[in-house]
């Protein structure tokens, strides 16, 4: 059962809450054990047409002519769709809130991009006629070369992709190739340090896997309208993008979806459900455009693959003083929302922890592969295995436990982080605290006294009187590693030996059972109830 | 040029015109109208299309219907007595087993064949159950403390 922690920050919240740390049953869970959930394949048509996609069969090629005549003539083929018969044929999903050009088409019209890009689409009576019809297409193509590689595709004289972003990178602001962050001056602080440590993540990509495949279902309605039945993630998002593509009003067309059989951010690119609405609108019948197995693992959009570089500079006491990160987001052909991880990452750097000098370059970088989408916290996830790996790595380097490495380094409130807003609400150092007893984790006494409230701001790294401004960079820079001297009272010197065998195996002390104590200057849980300062959406809790 | 087969469905009789080559979980969804039998992979590699044929567990996409002429044949669909749920779909529902839901049924029948044979299994045996039903959200643990639970209220229903 949950367990939920009402004496950490007790003083900072009323103890009035009755559904949050309650199980609740799901509103759905009947019906997932039953069988009666309504999926969008779970909906039933008289006279169902079923769209089927020829796809592209090389990473980039020119396509040179396409014969269907014969497709045309297969048995229970009722209509060939192609890229002239796309009202709309350039979309960037994004452009639903001005972020970015239109780059993908919805069927390939010159040039394929990637392995598995659409090309031509087949409408026919029966999935099986579709397919029958698809072999008989003859496409010639003339092969181009291919560039699969982050990097790779940044050197001058790489194969240009996407026509959009002939140098291979995304733009913000119609102007910049990256997103970049500065704080302090890392490489100054890299000097300073006692050890550097410099290293390279690298991401593969992930397929989502749902066990539904991606897919919608198109109907024409009595009144002109198209009902559209989608497995769709996020209904109105795609309902806005299918509008778009057909040219079709919004309010033409009535989505019906929020059952969706696992998505993990697979299923937000509206993938089907543009063209199973044009193939209805062109047919006049209820049409499926439902992803096969193989279409979704080949080429549903995955998790894109990133490369990371970290460097960071550590100071023997534990300190981690600069870091400095490279980051190539592989987005595969086309945009859709590799623009925003980047952001996202770029946005997330360095990490939950206190460190006075920043740097951060992140590209969005598009190549011949399949083109990379959401997935479980993307543009974050990544960035976070390679700074909790480095973290260990650096914890190690200083002899230091990894638990309480992080703790020292920990944001605490009224740290300054590196996009120059102060850290508030910081709990990392009690989660820790909670993790270490919960896994029998020995934590020398002062990480157990320690506290996100105590300690942060101007006496740490980064902190200065004027919080609205970085540490002064270059020409202070043999400033930055002594900015938060060993000496400061919250800091904890690192002279114990580590024993060499892991501290878990040769645990000091048996830990506390029950909460680290409350830290001294806590007011009493209960004497603040009612406090108006709680507020999480306006950051104004402890402040 | 279709085939005319009869088996029963969750007790009952049916009967329907199936193409040669047809596979029982189209069968069940297009022809029957039993919707509780859903497809992921439809080439036999997931388990979400599981159904019980004379008991045992089989996957539906890759059966073909006119080998189940005669049989019976045990879906989601037949799993509830009326308004009470089977013992596992009550196990399920409490362990917080399903999340979207999708491979519940497959996953649903694959571990009631498991009771109806062994109705006291261990851990290793509901593992074992369904090793071939793939899930993409809830990580398999609630899953097999469902079945586990299950197991025991079944037991103690029935003493």
């Amino acid at each position: 059962m949950l367990e939920f922690r009402k004496d950490i920050f007790a003083d900072e919240r009323d103890d009035n809450l009755h559904e949050v740390g309650q199980p609740t049953q799901r509103q759905d869970m009947l019906g997932h054990v039953t069988g009666t959930s309504p999926y969008y394949d779970d909906h039933r048509f008289a006279n169902l047409l079923h769209l089927k996609i020829l796809r592209s069969p090389h990473a980039h090629a020119r396509i040179r002519s396409i014969d269907d005549s014969a497709a045309a003539r297969a048995p229970g083929v009722k209509r060939i769709i192609r890229a002239a018969d796309v009202p709309v044929n350039l979309n960037t999903l994004l452009s639903l809130i001005q972020f970015g050009k239109d780059d993908e088409p919805s069927l390939a019209t010159d040039v394929v991009r990637y392995k598995g890009e659409p090309i031509l689409g087949i409408v026919a009576t029966s999935e099986r006629a579709a397919l029958e019809a698809i072999a008989l297409v003859r496409i010639s193509y003339d092969q181009l070369p291919a560039v699969f590689d982050v990097e790779e595709a940044l050197k001058p004289g790489a194969p240009s992709v996407n026509a959009a972003y002939p140098k291979n990178t995304f733009e913000y602001y119609s102007k910049y190739d990256h997103q970049k962050l500065r704080y302090g001056d890392a490489d100054a602080a890299f000097a300073q340090a006692d050890i550097v440590l410099d290293e390279r993540y690298q991401m593969s990509p992930i397929e989502h896997a749902p066990t539904e495949t991606n897919g919608s279902i198109a109907v024409p309605d009595t009144n002109g309208r198209y009902i559209v039945y989608t497995s769709t993630q996020a209904l109105f998002f795609s309902l806005d993008t299918s509008a778009k593509i057909n040219a079709v009003p919004s309010n033409q067309l009535h989505f019906i979806g929020g059952t969706v059989g696992g998505g993990f951010g697979g299923k937000v690119d509206t993938l089907t459900e543009p063209l199973s609405i044009l193939a209805a609108r062109l047919t006049g019948a209820p049409v499926r455009y439902r992803f096969s197995r193989h279409e979704e693992m080949q080429f549903g959009s995955p998790r894109g693959g990133e490369r990371i570089y970290v460097k960071d500079g550590v100071m023997k006491d534990g300190r981690v003083i600069a870091r400095k990160v490279r980051a190539y987001f592989d987005s595969g052909a086309y945009t859709r929302l590799s623009s925003y991880a980047v952001v996202k990452c770029a946005a997330h750097i360095p990490g939950p922890y206190t460190i006075p000098n920043v740097s951060g370059d992140i590209y969005c970088v598009f190549t011949n592969r399949t083109p990379a989408t959401a997935m479980r916290g993307f543009g974050v996830t990544a960035l976070d295995f390679a700074l909790e790996c480095q973290m260990d790595k650096g914890a190690t380097a200083v002899g230091m436990d990894p638990l309480e490495f992080r703790m020292l380094n920990a944001y605490r409130d009224g740290d300054m982080k590196a996009h120059r807003r102060e850290a508030k609400n910081c709990a990392l150092i009690e989660c820790a605290q909670v993790a270490a007893e919960k896994a029998n984790w020995p934590l020398r006494d002062e990480f157990r006294r320690m506290s996100s409230r105590q300690g942060g701001g101007a006496t740490r790294a980064g902190g200065s009187a004027d919080r609205t401004r970085a540490p002064a960079p270059a020409a202070a820079a043999p400033a930055a590693p002594t900015r938060a001297p060993a000496s400061t009272p919250q800091r904890v010197s690192y002279e114990r030996p580590m024993p060499a065998a892991p501290p878990r195996t040769a645990p000091p002390a048996p830990p506390p059972r029950s909460a680290p104590p409350p830290p001294p200057a806590a007011a009493p849980a209960g004497s603040t109830h009612g406090t108006p300062r709680f507020s999480s959406v306006f950051g104004t809790r402890r402040r | 040029m279709k085939t005319p087969i009869q088996f029963r469905l969750n007790g009952e009789e049916v009967a329907a015109f199936v193409e040669s080559g047809a596979n029982l979980l189209d069968t069940l969804r297009e022809s029957v109208g039993d919707l509780s039998v859903k497809g992921g992979c439809w080439q036999g590699t997931c388990g979400t299309c599981t159904v019980l044929i004379d008991g045992s567990p089989r996957l539906s996409c890759v059966t073909l219907a006119e080998t189940c002429a005669g049989r019976s044949i045990e879906t989601v669909a037949g799993l509830r007595r009326g308004a009470d749920l089977h013992p596992l779909q009550t196990a399920f529902m409490e362990r917080f087993a399903a999340q979207c839901g999708y491979c519940t049924p497959g996953m649903l029948m694959a571990s009631k064949a498991l009771l109806d044979k062994n109705p006291n299994p261990t851990r290793e045996n509901v593992v074992d159950a369904i090793c071939g039903n793939i899930c993409r959200c809830t990580g398999y643990e609630p899953i097999i403390n469902a079945v586990l639970d299950a197991a025991r209220s079944d037991g103690r229903r029935r003493a």
